[in-house]
């Protein structure tokens, strides 16, 4: 299962100004995480792990040290680079969903496409086959407003997909979600880890922690401990076990 | 992103905010509207101006005779008889550029038909006067070489007198008595109206000048055939100035003055009069103009306030795009697209009411008012600038945002 090194960060930091006083946020963090692993990362708030799945996504700059993802070193590249390394070769899932409001979901999930500069007609094919291997396909029309918190987050999924990069960074995409909505969106993310996808996924849930195979935990803006888990836990299974929906989320309506 | 989609993703954005949108562009819109209707407001009075002008003669120039200076008292202009017929000759054939140099007198006479009378300006001219100074022939014949070589009795009117003396009905062939000699009526002039300083135009008869100087002006036919001026019409596009000092130059020689005598004639040089007057209606456009520019200036500057609004507004979206992969220029584009298309409807529908009210204005105020298609493109394009001039400033500012600032935006 495992593969080439995707992800090495040495000594990374980054540190935030609040008025006069200098929050350091990380102190040097060195990591790798090869290809198909499913990382989870965990410590209380405060303890860097938001700020390392920011600078991991290219959505903010490191003070110091070095970046290399898929061999390419990160920290070098100018904003354009960046942008497109965030288009082709990741894809964010935020606690948030971060939909566009006034956009279908298809339209959303076609996002990444426009900015790659994909033809129309590929797009529509291409955000459509996401949409239905996240289980939406009958929501292409509908509005962020008018689809529940987990078929939301599965439309972000969907969008994060949609350029097929390899590696899916995932903050708190479940603390939004309710206990049955969440284990659905473990059991998503799960099948994809199992389709050679590398998931990091940022969490403070021991539950949702249980399903990866690799759990990191931050303490102060430094790694306290990174431990591989054994038999992580099948979120389709614990499905299968509570096989009555619960009453906040409906399932999806033919 | 390309064109079409920045397109389509831009009129969505402004659709999903459509009072606020159309009142943005309302800015843009007077403010075309008034650059087209002004420039066409200025057009037609330049216009105007110049067809004035034009009934004075242009590219014009007058020769007077020297004035006397008796006892230290000097009196007027034309009280030395010093232009010739000849002068006239020389100035057609000598002076490049001339189209006619046409001798002239003036004086006036109780004109007499029937039981009317009327006293006006009487003018002994020749044929060239005619061309010289743009008088048309409304009806009948002008004057011919015949007439003067022969001192024919015959005259031609100016739409005043014909009002005066035969109330509307067609004057010519009837005959005319000045200072007791007949006349017989050729000719009927095409009415000029006002000049500038409100004298009528049209108060006046024309005669030969050969019968004028011998029959009622004076000035007997044997001797030298002085005449009291000599209009100069130059051809278009001859330099008035220069033309002035060539005729300048000629008159002294023909005259023999010394250099250090004073000229014996004065020029005036009606062109000058010309330009002055059309600098005053080019003032007046360029200040219309300006006014109508500023006008569009505060539609721009209300655009960048609107866009400037959108984009704190939508700070977060901006960070979506960016996290999902879009480049700085691809939010620049799609900003700067919003402020462009808003400006580009201004402009449609302002286009639409500038030509409106100028109808209006001919129609019910008016106004000559002269509509140029280059004030449209004039007007469109500088909405066009505006939009980009100012939507550039705010999707410079959406487009430099750092995608993690933007998604935390609040």
């Amino acid at each position: 299962m495992r593969g080439e090194v995707l992800i090495e960060v040495s000594d990374l930091r980054r540190e935030y100004r609040v008025g006069e006083v200098t929050v350091p946020a990380l102190q040097g963090v060195s990591l790798s995480i090869r290809q198909g692993e499913f990382v989870a990362v965990m410590g209380p708030s405060g303890s860097g792990k938001s700020t390392f799945m920011n600078l991991l996504g290219c959505l903010d700059r490191p003070d110091a040290g070095r970046y290399r993802l898929a061999g390419e070193d990160i920290t070098r590249c100018d904003a354009d680079r960046l942008a497109a390394v965030r288009n082709r070769s990741i894809g964010i899932v935020f606690q948030s969903f971060n939909l566009l409001p006034r956009a279908t979901a298809l339209e959303n999930v076609e996002l990444p496409l426009i900015y790659a500069r994909v033809p129309a007609a590929e797009r529509h094919r291409r955000a459509r086959a996401q949409l239905a291997r996240v289980g939406l396909a009958t929501r292409e029309r509908h509005l962020p407003r008018q689809l529940s918190g987990g078929q939301q987050q599965r439309v972000a999924i969907a969008r994060a997909l949609v350029n097929e990069p390899p590696l899916i960074l995932a903050d708190e995409p479940t603390g939004a979600l309710d206990s049955r909505t969440s284990l659905e969106l473990m059991a998503l993310l799960q099948d994809l880890n199992a389709s050679g996808i590398t998931i990091v996924l940022v969490t403070h849930e021991h539950d949702i922690a249980a399903f990866a195979r690799r759990v990191i935990h931050f303490r102060d803006g430094r790694i306290v401990e990174d431990r591989p888990v054994e038999n992580p836990a099948r979120a389709a299974d614990l499905l299968a076990a509570t096989p009555h929906p619960s009453p906040l989320s409906p399932p999806p309506q033919p | 992103m390309n064109l079409f989609d920045t397109t389509v993703s831009a009129l969505r954005a402004l659709r999903a905010n459509k009072l606020r949108s159309a009142l943005t562009t309302l800015g843009i819109i007077i403010g075309v509207a008034a650059v087209i209707t002004m420039l066409a407001v200025g057009e037609g009075a330049k216009r105007t101006v110049q067809e004035q002008l034009k009934s004075l003669g242009s590219n014009h120039m007058i020769v007077f005779p020297g004035t006397v200076t008796a006892s230290g008292v000097r009196l007027g202009t034309g009280t030395r008889n010093t232009l010739t017929e000849g002068d006239a000759r020389a100035i057609a054939e000598e002076v490049p550029g001339v189209l006619a140099a046409a001798p002239g007198m003036r004086g006036t006479a109780q004109v007499v038909h029937g039981n009317l009378n009327w006293s006006t300006v009487v003018f002994g001219v020749t044929p060239e006067w005619l061309i010289a100074r743009e008088w048309r022939i409304a009806r009948g014949r002008a004057l011919d070489d015949n007439d003067v070589r022969t001192g024919a009795k015959v005259a031609l009117v100016g739409q005043t007198v014909a009002d005066m003396l035969f109330g509307g009905t067609d004057p010519t062939g009837q005959v005319i008595r000045v200072k007791n000699v007949p006349f017989e009526i050729v000719g009927l002039l095409a009415a000029k109206g006002q000049s500038f300083s409100g004298t009528d135009q049209d108060d006046l008869i024309l005669l030969p000048i050969s019968t004028a100087r011998s029959r009622v002006l004076g000035g007997g036919p044997g001797r030298s055939r002085t005449v009291g001026h000599i209009s100069v019409k130059m051809a278009d596009g001859v330099d008035m100035k220069e033309a002035e000092i060539k005729v300048r130059t000629l008159l002294r020689q023909r005259h023999r003055l010394q250099p250090d005598q004073d000229d014996d004639f004065n020029i005036r040089n009606l062109s000058e009069v010309v330009e002055a007057e059309q600098a005053a209606s080019g003032t007046l456009s360029s200040l219309l103009a300006a006014v109508a520019g500023v006008s569009l200036l505060v539609g721009g500057i209300g655009i960048m306030n609107i866009m400037l609004v959108s984009v704190t507004e939508r700070t977060r979206e901006i960070g979506i795009r960016l996290a999902v992969g879009a480049r700085g220029r691809d939010i620049l584009g799609q900003f700067l697209t919003e402020a462009v298309i808003l400006s580009l409807i201004g402009s449609v529908v302002g286009v639409a009411l500038g030509l409106g009210s100028t109808l209006a204005l001919t129609h019910f105020a008016g106004w000559e008012v002269v509509l140029q298609p280059h004030a449209v493109l004039l007007a469109v394009a500088s909405a066009s600038v505006v939009g980009i001039f100012f939507g550039w400033w705010p999707a410079r500012k959406a487009a430099r945002l750092s995608p993690i600032d933007a998604l935390r935006y609040e």
